[in-house]
């Protein structure tokens, strides 16, 4: 990190430090969770997808129902009281799907700070309907025409605006990565997703799951399941964004195959998709918000003792996952979450009846209408679309 | 001779010496040799070679723009390395590289010591890596006798200011204010407080950077600061007119 930026990180570590000694933060986090986004999420018992698969019972941990449609929000109200602390009127974030920019224009406008979401160029242009909503929220969209025009400019670009208004911002970053204290601030946020879905399980099977599994694209969504069953006889399982496939070059799998090294960006160390002299490379996934260079050095770190196992889930693997998914539960993963489906798909046959398993929903696709619309290559919304634009251009 | 010593002899002739900046690589590495050699002629004391950097979080929009040009063209790092030990053998002015840690990381930091002294450069800038996490750096750089570029910033407290100048070597960077570089700079009164603020805490000499674009800011630092820092401004002045325009450019700073 910049020098420039040192006096901030130590303020906020002493902030986050005092404020995680305080009793009284955590139960205001929580009573803010659950009057104005909607916690606790529910644990749902999938019985049709665990009758079709023939083997571990299905359980699925809601966080799409949280208010904005994603775990993002746990995150973001988080650090919201945190900046009230602290005294700063003005926030920016980064986002590369959307949801955590609109997470945090949500925010923003509850507690009526300033705000400014950086978004890659490419993002902005299949993303609109986020940009939108952030937009009619209140906040600043700023699209990046720098680099890969993706989530890794846009955070650069977010540090580029915190070094020069670090004074009146907060850098409400939205995943497990960066320089210290963000990926432990962040994963405290989101541990109250893993401390619900212990006892939910508990409450509904008398005994704790087998195995859990969660999508890994920073890594945020993964850590608060995770962090719960840390010391239980539980295999944690983080699926990547394997995209066109291992060896295709275009997938977003850091710790799952080994196309990535350690190195250091961005602030924080760990695995990153980079080439032999450290420039990072392009990656693809059809979950935007998967698609990312690094990944959690938390994770890095349990991937290197052997606490989590990291698989992988290609783009085709994913859209057939999410077809089945509604199809049988009437659920509506996004995108990012069918990653992790995929694997526990792949894996609850293989165990038995009495055992349990837990996929982390970490957001709903019904606002990624555009995507997910593509990703099936749905003729009939082609259709629609065509239409709508011959109309706006007849009425200009 | 060392990169302190030489500054004070430069100082000698001039009350204010010149520190000038290229991305290596950008356009290609020929225009970069050929800017390196306007540079000199211009009479600048002594240069930063900046090893592009696919992600350079402290560098705005122009120098951005050239780290990605750069690589484009494929200025890899072994390739900077050789363009770094050319000028060095070919001008009679002082150059250390700067870069993003990541670039020493994955090649090894005592590698990078190891190859930037034989390139026979002088030292060099990390700008995101702070002393605490750089301890295999500076001493990979003081086994090589080359001098690792600290920088203080308007928001260093004076303990940090302290502590910085304790790893310091060569000369003193010193942020002249918030933001990155490439934007505009007010030379007032809070700047002059700092450099004084600075002065307190080094006896190297004090190079000042971030928005330095002509004459009179130039003339500001005179008695102020021992080194003016140019860099987005003559990659303005390549775009705007080729050499000749950087010629002229730099022959009127000062």
């Amino acid at each position: 990190m910049p020098e420039i930026l040192q006096t901030t990180f130590e303020e906020l570590r002493a902030a986050f430090d005092r404020a995680r000694r305080d009793p009284a933060f955590w139960q205001a986090y929580v009573a803010l969770m659950a009057n104005y986004a909607g916690r606790p999420t529910p644990l749902t018992f999938a019985p049709n997808l665990t009758a079709h698969f023939g083997g571990a019972r299905i359980f699925i941990k809601r966080e799409d129902l949280n208010h904005t449609g994603a775990h993002k929000a746990n995150n973001v109200m988080g650090q919201g009281l945190l900046v009230q602390r602290m005294g700063k009127t003005r926030v920016i974030a980064e986002t590369g799907a959307g949801q955590h920019g609109v997470a945090t224009a949500t925010m923003a406008a509850r507690f009526g700070l300033e705000c400014t979401i950086y978004m890659g160029a490419v993002d902005v242009a299949r993303q609109r309907p986020n940009v939108f909503w952030m937009q009619r929220l209140g906040a600043e969209v700023v699209p990046v025409e720098a680099g890969s025009r993706i989530l890794k400019d846009a955070i650069n670009e977010a540090f580029r605006d915190w070094v020069t208004r670090m004074d009146t911002t907060h850098y409400v970053l939205g995943t497990a990565c960066g320089p210290h204290p963000f990926p432990e601030m962040v994963s405290y946020f989101q541990s109250i997703i893993g401390s619900e879905a212990r006892e939910q399980i508990l409450a509904q099977t008398g005994r704790l799951p087998e195995r859990v599994y969660a999508c890994v694209g920073g890594g945020s969504n993964a850590l608060g399941l995770f962090q719960a069953f840390m010391d239980d006889p539980v295999a944690l399982v983080g699926v990547e964004a394997g995209g066109h496939g291992p060896s295709s070059g275009r997938h977003a799998a850091r710790l799952a195959w080994p196309d990535a090294s350690v190195g250091v960006a961005q602030g924080y160390k760990t695995f990153f998709l980079q080439n032999e002299d450290g420039q990072m490379r392009e990656t693809h996934s059809v979950a935007a918000g998967l698609d990312y260079i690094g990944v959690s050095p938390i994770l890095a770190h349990l991937k290197t003792a052997g606490r989590v196992r990291f698989e992988a889930a290609t783009d085709q693997e994913v859209i057939a996952a999410l077809a089945l998914t509604m199809r049988k539960e009437g659920l509506v993963p996004a995108l990012e979450s069918a990653h992790a489906f995929v694997q526990a798909f792949k894996e609850a046959p293989t165990l038995g009846r009495e055992a349990a398993i837990i996929i982390n929903q970490s957001g709903r696709a019904d606002k990624d209408i555009f995507t997910v619309a593509d990703a099936f290559d749905d003729p009939q919304w082609r259709a629609f679309i065509q239409e709508k634009a011959a109309a706006y251009r007849s009425a200009t | 001779m060392h990169l302190t010593a030489h500054i004070r002899r430069r100082k000698e002739e001039n009350e204010i010496l010149l520190m000038t900046h290229i991305v290596v690589g950008y356009p290609s590495l020929e225009a970069s040799y050929d800017l390196v050699g306007t540079m000199v002629e211009s009479g600048v004391d002594l240069m930063e070679l900046q090893i592009p950097f696919s992600e350079p979080i402290a560098d705005g929009p122009v120098i951005l723009r050239a780290n990605q040009d750069a690589l484009a063209a494929g200025a890899t790092v072994d390739r900077c390395l050789a363009f770094a030990g050319r000028v060095a053998a070919d001008f009679a002015i002082p150059f250390v590289f700067m870069t993003y840690y990541n670039i020493l990381y994955k090649r090894g930091v005592a590698s990078f010591a190891r190859a930037t002294a034989r390139a026979g450069l002088h030292g060099a800038i990390v700008p995101d890596l702070p002393p605490e996490e750089g301890a295999a750096y500076l001493e990979a750089m003081g086994a090589e006798g080359l001098d690792p570029i600290l920088i203080f910033a308007p928001t260093s407290s004076e303990r940090r200011m302290a502590y910085l100048a304790r790893h310091a070597g060569g000369f003193v960077y010193c942020v002249a204010r918030k933001g990155v570089t490439g934007a505009e700079t007010a030379f007032g009164e809070s700047l002059e407080d700092y450099l004084d603020r600075c002065r307190r805490h080094t006896d190297l000499p004090l190079a000042v950077g971030f928005g330095v674009r002509r004459k009179t800011d130039v003339d500001f630092l005179r008695g102020r600061a021992d080194i003016a820092v140019v860099g987005t401004e003559t990659i303005r002045a390549l775009d705007r007119g080729g050499l000749a325009e950087v010629g002229r450019f730099l022959g009127a700073l000062r």
